[in-house]
C-alpha cells in the first residue's frame, strides 16, 4: 500500500505547492500580459496531463498490485485507444503552441512608432545611447572604441555626433512609449533582461540584436544579465527607471552627447587620449590573448 | 494456440550461424585489465562513470552550499564556482551519462539480448574504453593547470570561453577541448561496436522487433550519438584553431578589457549552432536508452507484456529523427533570425507527441499489469513521474514565446536536471537493481535498497521542483549569489538554503547504494538463473555470471522478449527461446 | 523482407513450424559494415565543415584565396593512389598475390606522395605570405587539408599492417578483407578530396 499511497502524496503535493508557493512570477510592467496567458495555459493543459497520469499509475499501482497465481491481461496492442491518445495528446499540444506561434508573431514585428535606444554591453557594466535631436543613431565599429569612445562610434558620422551617452548604468524610458532595444556587446555574450518586462535578448559581439516592448508601470526595474559572461556575470547590475513621459525629457536633457563627451575629453588631457589603441599595436598585445 | 502467425509471413530458410572466433585472455592483465570482453569493458566503462559522475556529485554540493549560504564559505570564490557549474556539467551529461547508458549498459547488454557472443570488433571495443579514460584522466587535470579549469559553462560559448575574463581560459579550456575530442574518437570506436552487433550478429530468429526496447533504445541512442558528436568536434576543433592559432572562426571584432583583439569577422552563433546540433540529441542520447530500460523494467516487474511495443519502437526512431531538427529552441533568445522561432516551436512541440505516447504505453503495460513493488519496479515507476514532470516543463520551454522570460533562469536548471538528470539516473539505480544479480550472481539487500529508492526519489524531487518556482520569480541559472535586487523576496534564499540541504542528505544518503553494492557482492542472497522470471536472452545463459562467450550454444530465438501472461499456457511467462512445442500448457500439448 | 515490413511486423505472433532463420541486416562482411558506418560518421564531419565553411563564406570579412597550383598535381597522385588499391582490390579477387603486392605499392607509395605535396601546398602558401590566421579563407585551408591528410595517415596505419599480411602470407581470404577495406576507404578519401579541392577551387 506504501507504494501508492505515496504516489498520490506526490502528485497531490505537487499541486498544493503550486498553488500554496509564494515564490511566483514579480507584477508585470510591460505589454507582455500575452506571454503570461500562455504560461497559464501552458500550466493548465500540461498540469491536467501530470495530474491525469500520477493517478492513473496511483490507480494501476493499487488495484494491479501483485497477487500469486494471477496472471497479467494479454492485449499487446489497442489500436483504438493508441488513436484516441495520439489526436487528443495533437490536440493539447496544439492548443499550447497555436497561442504561442502568435503571441510571438507580436513579439518579432515591431511597431511602427517603437522609439529606439541602444544598450552596449561589456564586461561586466551596462551602457545606453539614445538618438539625438535628429533621431538617428550614428554608426559603431570595435575599431573606434578607446577610453574617451567606449561606445565605439565613428567620429566621421555627422548622425552620432549628437547621440546622447548615458554609462552609469541607469537608463530612463517613457512610460506606454513602445521602444525598440537595440543591443550590442563589444566583448563577449551578455543578455539584457529585466524580470518585470517578460523579455529578454542575448548580445552578440559582432552583430546587433534587438527586441520589444512597451514599459506600462512608472517604477525602478533590475536589469540583470542573463547569459554567462565571464567571472563578474552574477555582479552585471543596471536600472530601468520607468518615468511619466515630462520626467524622462527632463532627464534624458541633462545627459551628455557624443560632441560634449569628446570635447570634454580633450580638454582633460591632450595627449593620452588614444592610450587603448596604442598599446593595441604594440607587439605586447599577443600576450593579451 | 491463439497467436500464431498467418501463414503467409515470410519466412528465409534457416541458416547455420558461424560460431565467432573469440580472443582467448592468455593473463590475468589480458582477462581484466586490456579485457576484449564486452562484459569486462562494460564494468570498467561503468566504474569510471561512475568515480567521475562522484566528483561531478561532489562539485553539485560545492555549488549548493553557495547558493544555499552565501557568504558563508569563503573559500568558493566565483572563478570556482563557475568552474563547479562547467565541469559539473560536463561530467553529468557526457562522461556519466552518456559513457554509462551506451559504454556500460550498451556494452553488457546488447551481446547479452542480441544473443550474440561478443561484439563483432573486441579489439576496437577495448580500445574505446581506454581512449575513454585518458579523456576522463584529462578532464581532472584540467583543474591542475595553471588557472584551472575552464568556467565558461558547459556550453563553452565563444568569445568568453577564450577570454580572460573567463577562468580557465588558458589551460583549462584547452584541455577540456582535447578531451571531448578524446572521448569522441573513442566514443565512435565503441559505437561502432554497437550498432554492427545489433545489425549483424543477432541470433537465429532474432528478428528487427523481437529486440528488447533496451537494445532499441541503445541502438538509436548510438545511431545519434555517432551523427551528432561530430558536431561536437568541428566546433572544439575550430575553436582550438581560434586560440591557439589566432584563426577567427568564432570571434569577431572585440575589445576586451579595453585591449582591441587581433580577432574580426568570425560569428559566435555559429558555434551555437553546431553546439546545440550536437546538444539536442544528446538529450536523446541519455533518453533513449532510459526510455528503452525502463520499458523492460516496467514489463517484467508489471508481469505484463509492454503495451504497443511496435509504437514503442516507432516513438523511439522517431523521436531520434526529429532530434535533428529541434536544435535551435536552445537558442530562442541567442539573436539568431527570429522567424527560426515558428519552425523550431513548432518541431519541437511535435516531439512531445511520440513522446508522450511512449509515457501512456508504460502507464497501459501497469494497466491490468500483475505488479511487483520490486526496486527496479520502484525506480521505473519514479522515473515516469519525474520524467513527465521534467518533460511538460520542456512543453513551457520549447514553445517559443513562452521561453523568453523563462530561459537562462533557474527554472531552465530545474526542467533538465528533472528529465535527464534525476529521470535517467533513476533508471540507471533501477537497471543496477535489475542486473546486478546477472553481473554478480548475487541480488542487492533489499533493505538498503528500500531506504536509497525512498531517500533518492523523494529527495530528488523536493530539490528539483521548488527550483521551478525561482525561475518563474526570474532568478537567472549560473548566479554566484544573487546579490540585492529589488523584486526577488527574503524567502527565496531561505527556499535555496533548504534545497541545499536535502540535496547534501540525498547525496550522503547514495553511501548506502555503495555499501549495498560492496556488501551484497559477497553477502547478498544467491540469485541463481533468471530471479525475476524473465523472458529475454540475457537471462538464459548457461552460467551466471555469463562466461566470456556469453552463451555455450548461440540460443535460437522463436518469439518476443515480452510473452508474459500469454493466455494457456502454465507460467506467467516464456523465454524468448523456448519453441512453441515446448511451452507447457497443462494439457500437455499446445 | 524490405525494412518496412520488417518494422511493421507484429512481433507476439510466432511462427510455427518454421525453424527461425538466420538474422543479419546487410549480406557484407561485419567489418565491411562498420566501415561503412565509419564513413557515415566522417562524411557528416565533413559536410559540417562545409557547411560551416559556406556559412563563413558570407560573413563580410571573407577574402578568396588563391590555391597553389602544386595541388592540381596532388589530386592526380591521388587519384593513382586509389587506383593502385583498386588495382589490388580486383587481384585479391582473382587470386592474384603479385598483383596484391603490386598494387598494395603503387597505393601506399602514392599516398605518401600525396601527403608530402600536401605539406608542400602549406609550405608555398607561407611563403607567398599566407600565414595570416585572421583570413578565415586561409584557417580553412589549413583545417581542410589538415583534417584530411590525418584521415589519410590512419588509412595508412591500415595499410602499413595489411602489407604485414603480406609478408606474414596469411590466407587469402584475410588478405582479400583487408585490401577491400583499404580500397573502399581510399575511394572514400578520394571522394572527400574531391569535393574538398572543388569547394575551394570555386571560392
Amino acid at each position: 500500500m506504501l507504494v501508492p499511497i505515496m504516489l498520490l502524496l506526490v502528485g497531490l503535493g505537487t499541486v498544493v505547492f503550486h498553488f500554496v508557493s509564494p515564490w511566483w512570477w514579480t507584477p508585470i510592467a510591460s505589454n507582455w500580459g500575452y506571454i503570461d496567458d500562455t504560461i497559464i495555459l501552458t500550466f493548465w493543459v500540461t498540469g491536467v496531463v501530470f495530474v491525469g497520469v500520477v493517478l492513473f499509475i496511483a490507480w494501476c499501482t493499487y488495484r494491479y498490485r501483485y497477487q500469486k497465481g494471477k496472471k497479467a491481461d494479454y492485449e499487446p496492442e489497442n489500436a483504438k485507444l493508441e488513436w484516441w491518445l495520439t489526436i487528443l495528446t495533437t490536440i493539447g499540444v496544439a492548443a499550447m503552441l497555436a497561442p504561442g506561434l502568435w503571441v510571438w508573431n507580436d513579439f518579432v514585428t515591431v511597431p511602427e512608432d517603437a522609439a529606439e535606444f541602444e544598450v552596449v554591453a561589456k564586461q561586466w557594466e551596462w551602457t545606453y545611447r539614445f538618438p539625438g535631436k535628429d533621431g538617428k543613431l550614428g554608426t559603431t565599429d570595435a575599431k573606434y572604441i578607446n577610453d574617451d569612445n567606449p561606445f565605439g562610434i565613428n567620429p566621421k558620422d555627422k548622425n552620432g555626433r549628437d547621440d546622447i551617452l548615458i554609462d552609469d548604468g541607469e537608463v530612463h524610458l517613457p512610460i506606454n512609449q513602445p521602444v525598440k532595444v537595440l543591443l550590442r556587446s563589444i566583448d563577449v555574450l551578455h543578455d539584457f533582461g529585466i524580470v518585470q518586462f517578460r523579455a529578454k535578448m542575448d548580445m552578440v559581439p559582432g552583430t546587433v540584436t534587438s527586441f520589444w516592448f512597451t514599459p506600462t508601470r512608472i517604477g525602478e526595474f533590475d536589469v540583470l544579465c542573463f547569459e554567462l559572461c565571464g567571472v563578474g556575470h552574477y555582479a552585471m547590475r543596471g536600472m530601468v527607471v520607468v518615468d511619466s513621459v515630462s520626467d524622462f525629457q527632463a532627464w534624458l536633457d541633462e545627459q551628455p552627447t557624443f560632441a560634449q563627451s569628446l570635447a570634454e575629453a580633450e580638454s582633460d588631457s591632450d595627449k593620452s587620449s588614444n592610450r587603448v589603441f596604442s598599446e593595441a599595436s604594440s607587439p605586447d598585445r599577443e600576450i593579451a590573448r | 494456440m491463439a497467436y500464431v502467425a498467418p501463414a503467409e509471413v515470410e519466412q528465409i530458410p534457416p541458416a547455420e550461424v558461424e560460431d565467432v572466433e573469440l580472443y582467448h585472455a592468455k593473463s590475468w592483465v589480458t582477462k581484466y585489465v586490456f579485457s576484449q570482453d564486452a562484459k569486462v569493458i562494460a564494468i570498467q566503462y561503468s566504474a569510471t562513470a561512475i568515480a567521475i559522475g562522484l566528483v561531478g556529485l561532489v562539485l553539485s554540493w560545492l555549488m549548493r552550499l553557495q547558493l544555499g549560504f552565501p557568504e558563508l564559505f569563503d573559500f568558493i570564490e566565483p572563478s570556482d564556482y563557475y568552474q563547479f557549474i562547467t565541469v559539473h556539467g560536463m561530467i553529468m551529461v557526457i562522461y556519466l551519462l552518456t559513457a554509462l547508458f551506451l559504454g556500460g549498459f550498451g556494452n553488457y547488454l546488447i551481446p547479452l539480448m542480441v544473443g550474440a557472443r561478443d561484439m563483432v570488433f573486441p579489439y576496437v571495443n577495448m580500445v574505446s574504453y581506454w581512449v575513454y579514460l585518458g579523456a576522463v584522466i584529462l578532464l581532472i587535470v584540467s583543474f591542475f593547470v595553471p588557472g584551472g579549469a575552464t568556467g565558461a559553462g558547459w556550453t563553452l560559448y565563444p568569445p568568453q570561453a577564450i577570454l580572460s575574463g573567463t577562468p580557465g581560459s588558458e589551460g583549462g579550456i584547452i584541455l577540456m577541448l582535447v578531451s571531448l575530442a578524446l572521448f569522441i574518437i573513442g566514443f565512435t570506436m565503441g559505437g561502432l561496436n554497437y550498432v554492427v552487433t545489433v545489425l549483424q550478429a543477432r541470433t537465429r530468429g532474432m528478428t528487427l522487433m523481437r529486440l528488447p526496447l533496451t537494445i532499441w533504445g541503445i541502438f538509436t541512442a548510438t545511431v545519434l550519438a555517432l551523427l551528432a558528436f561530430p558536431a561536437l568536434l568541428v566546433g572544439a576543433v575550430m575553436m582550438t584553431f581560434d586560440k591557439l592559432l589566432g584563426t577567427s572562426f568564432f570571434m569577431p571584432a572585440l575589445v576586451e578589457m579595453g585591449v582591441y583583439l587581433d580577432y574580426g569577422g568570425g560569428s559566435p552563433l555559429l558555434f551555437q549552432h553546431l553546439f546545440w546540433f550536437f546538444g539536442h540529441p544528446e538529450v536523446y542520447i541519455v533518453a533513449l536508452p532510459a526510455f528503452g530500460i525502463v520499458s523492460d523494467l516496467i514489463s517484467v516487474h508489471a508481469r505484463r507484456h509492454i503495451f504497443g511495443y511496435r509504437m514503442m519502437v516507432w516513438a523511439i526512431v522517431g523521436i531520434g529523427a526529429l532530434s535533428f531538427v529541434v536544435w535551435a529552441h536552445h537558442m530562442y533568445v541567442s539573436g539568431m533570425n527570429p522567424w527560426f522561432g515558428f519552425f523550431f516551436a513548432t518541431t519541437t512541440l511535435i516531439i512531445a507527441v511520440p513522446t508522450a505516447l511512449k509515457v501512456y504505453n508504460w502507464t497501459l503495460t501497469l494497466w491490468k499489469g500483475n505488479i511487483r513493488f520490486t526496486l527496479p519496479m520502484l525506480f521505473a515507476l519514479a522515473f515516469i513521474v519525474t520524467f513527465v514532470n521534467g518533460g511538460i516543463t520542456g512543453l513551457f520551454l520549447g514553445n517559443v514565446v513562452v521561453d523568453v522570460p523563462l530561459s537562462d533562469t533557474m527554472f531552465v536548471v530545474a526542467h533538465f536536471h528533472m528529465v535527464m538528470g534525476v529521470a535517467p539516473l533513476l533508471v540507471v539505480f533501477g537497471g543496477i537493481y535489475h542486473w546486478f544479480p546477472l553481473i554478480t550472481g548475487r541480488m542487492l539487500h533489499e533493505g538498503m535498497g528500500q531506504f536509497h529508492f525512498w531517500v533518492t526519489f523523494i529527495g530528488a524531487y523536493t530539490i528539483f521542483l521548488p527550483l521551478h518556482y525561482l525561475g518563474f520569480l526570474g532568478v537567472p541559472r549560473r548566479y554566484f549569489e544573487m546579490g540585492e535586487t529589488n523584486f526577488i523576496p527574503e524567502s527565496a534564499q531561505d527556499l535555496n538554503a533548504f534545497v541545499t540541504v536535502v540535496a547534501l542528505t540525498v547525496g550522503v544518503a547514495q553511501i548506502v547504494f555503495f555499501i549495498n553494492l560492496f556488501w551484497s557482492l559477497k553477502n547478498g542472497k544467491l540469485a541463481g538463473h533468471n530471479p525475476w522470471k524473465a523472458c529475454s536472452l540475457e537471462w538464459r545463459t548457461a552460467h551466471v555470471p555469463p562466461r566470456h562467450g556469453n552463451f555455450d550454444d548461440l540460443p535460437v530465438v522463436y518469439r518476443w522478449a515480452y510473452d508474459y501472461g500469454v493466455p494457456g499456457a502454465d507460467e506467467d511467462f516464456i523465454p524468448q527461446d523456448v519453441p512453441p512445442d515446448r511451452v507447457s500448457t497443462g494439457k500437455g500439448e499446445v | 523482407m524490405g525494412i518496412f515490413q520488417q518494422l511493421t511486423e507484429k512481433p507476439w505472433l510466432t511462427v510455427e513450424g518454421k525453424e527461425p532463420a538466420e538474422q543479419r541486416a546487410f549480406s557484407l562482411e561485419s567489418p565491411h559494415v562498420g566501415l561503412r558506418v565509419f564513413l557515415a560518421v566522417a562524411t557528416v564531419l565533413f559536410t559540417l565543415f562545409l557547411v560551416v565553411y559556406v556559412e563563413r563564406m558570407t560573413f563580410p570579412d571573407w577574402r578568396p584565396l588563391s590555391e597553389p597550383w602544386v595541388l592540381w598535381l596532388n589530386t592526380l597522385v591521388l587519384v593513382i593512389s586509389s587506383a593502385g588499391f583498386h588495382w589490388a582490390w580486383v587481384n585479391a579477387d582473382r587470386g592474384d598475390l603479385d598483383g596484391i603486392k603490386t598494387g598494395l605499392l603503387a597505393g601506399g607509395m602514392a599516398s605518401f606522395a600525396f601527403l608530402a605535396g600536401q605539406l608542400w601546398a602549406w609550405r608555398l602558401l607561407v611563403d607567398l605570405g599566407y600565414y595570416d590566421m585572421a583570413n578565415p579563407a586561409i584557417g580553412f585551408f589549413y583545417l581542410l587539408t589538415g583534417l584530411h591528410g590525418l584521415h589519410l595517415l590512419g588509412g595508412l596505419v591500415a595499410w602499413f599492417r595489411t602489407s604485414a599480411k603480406v609478408k606474414a602470407e596469411v590466407g587469402l581470404a584475410q588478405l582479400r578483407l583487408s585490401v577491400g577495406l583499404c580500397a573502399v576507404y581510399w575511394h572514400f578519401l578520394l571522394v572527400v578530396w574531391l569535393v574538398l579541392f572543388g569547394l575551394l577551387l570555386l571560392t
